[in-house]
């Protein structure tokens, strides 16, 4: 396998840990429904901002990775 | 004909004003420049907005007020009253961050914030500062931090090095959290744009197909718009929460 290929397939590969940010923010949002839903004068709306950016950037690490090694590598 | 964009260059520091002092490159770079503005802006805001001191504020006045009442809110919510102390601290490392990732969202701009070296200049500060406070306030008593209660000794000998690495690894968490989110946005929206081109050049009907990533890019914006204010939140959020480590010791 040549260099080019297998850089194209790491990126890829790199990119599965999104999986874990898209179930990580759905599970957020779903909690934060769910809570509003029960009892509307929650004050959680914060903290399911938290949770989603903290979410959030677990799977941008995977995407940075995939990033470096297209573009810089 | 074929357009070469590299979804990276937009992060190129490029020297403005050559300055070398012995054999250091000290140049003033457009990264510095974004800087400069960005501390301009904040202090344009404060210093501007609280000249009137009207009982009704201006809108440059409850700008002002809303920025000092947020970062007030959350030192008190999260670190007690004992924070207001680190409140210049926090206040100036919420603005330079929010206005910095705003600025870097302005078209041919540049986001002094998704570089690593920035981020983690602040979190390396925020790291040893907290550690500094930790052990003014405490001593000795500080390395308490480190071993969880009302553990057996046997799981002591497991947690205590895990707590220390925790520990230790907070900088770097801190500064790629913010790096990660402003190079993935900025690369992303790169990338769409990148699209545009080629579709734009392909034969027929085909063209009609630029308007897909155009619109994805400025669905984009609007995320980025949100993520840049949501980062630095969590920066100073994240900072508050060490603070309060570091003056309550759990």
């Amino acid at each position: 396998m040549d260099l080019a290929s297998a850089k194209m397939i790491g990126a890829g590969l790199a990119c599965i840990a999104l999986v874990g940010a898209g179930i990580g923010i759905g599970n957020v949002f779903a909690a934060l429904i769910n809570s509003l839903a029960r009892n509307p004068a929650a004050q959680v709306t914060p903290f399911a901002f938290l949770g989603f950016a903290l979410a959030e950037a677990t799977g941008l690490f995977g995407l940075a990775i995939a990033f470096l090694i297209l573009f810089v590598f | 004909m074929a357009i070469e964009l590299h979804p990276l260059d937009q992060f190129k520091i490029e020297p403005l004003i050559p300055i070398h002092i012995g054999g250091v490159d000290a140049s003033f770079t457009n990264s510095a420049l974004l800087m400069c503005i960005t501390v301009a802006l904040a202090s344009l805001i404060v210093i501007w907005g609280s000249r009137g001191r009207a009982l009704v504020p201006t809108r440059w006045q409850s700008l002002a007020e809303m920025s000092y009442e947020f970062i007030a809110g959350m030192i008190d919510d999260n670190v007690g009253h004992e924070g207001r102390d680190y409140f210049p601290f926090v206040f100036t490392l919420f603005m330079f961050i929010l206005i910095g990732n705003l600025l870097g969202l302005i078209p041919y701009g540049y986001t002094f914030t998704g570089q690593i070296i920035v981020t983690f200049a602040m979190a390396a500060v925020v790291f040893i500062g907290v550690t500094i406070i930790g052990i003014a306030k405490h001593g000795w008593h500080f390395l308490s931090f480190f071993v969880p209660h009302g553990v057996p000794f046997v799981l002591l000998l497991l947690l205590v090095p895990i707590e220390v690495l925790s520990y230790i690894i907070r900088p770097f968490t801190l500064s790629i959290r913010l790096f990660a989110n402003m190079m993935a946005g900025h690369t992303m929206l790169a990338i769409f744009a990148g699209f545009v081109a080629p579709l734009l050049l392909a034969a027929g009907a085909i063209k009609a197909f630029a308007v897909v990533p155009l619109g994805v890019d400025i669905l984009l914006i609007f995320l980025e718009l949100l993520v840049a204010a949501l980062q630095a939140y969590v920066f100073t959020i994240l900072t508050c929460l060490y603070l309060r480590d570091a003056i309550h010791l759990h």
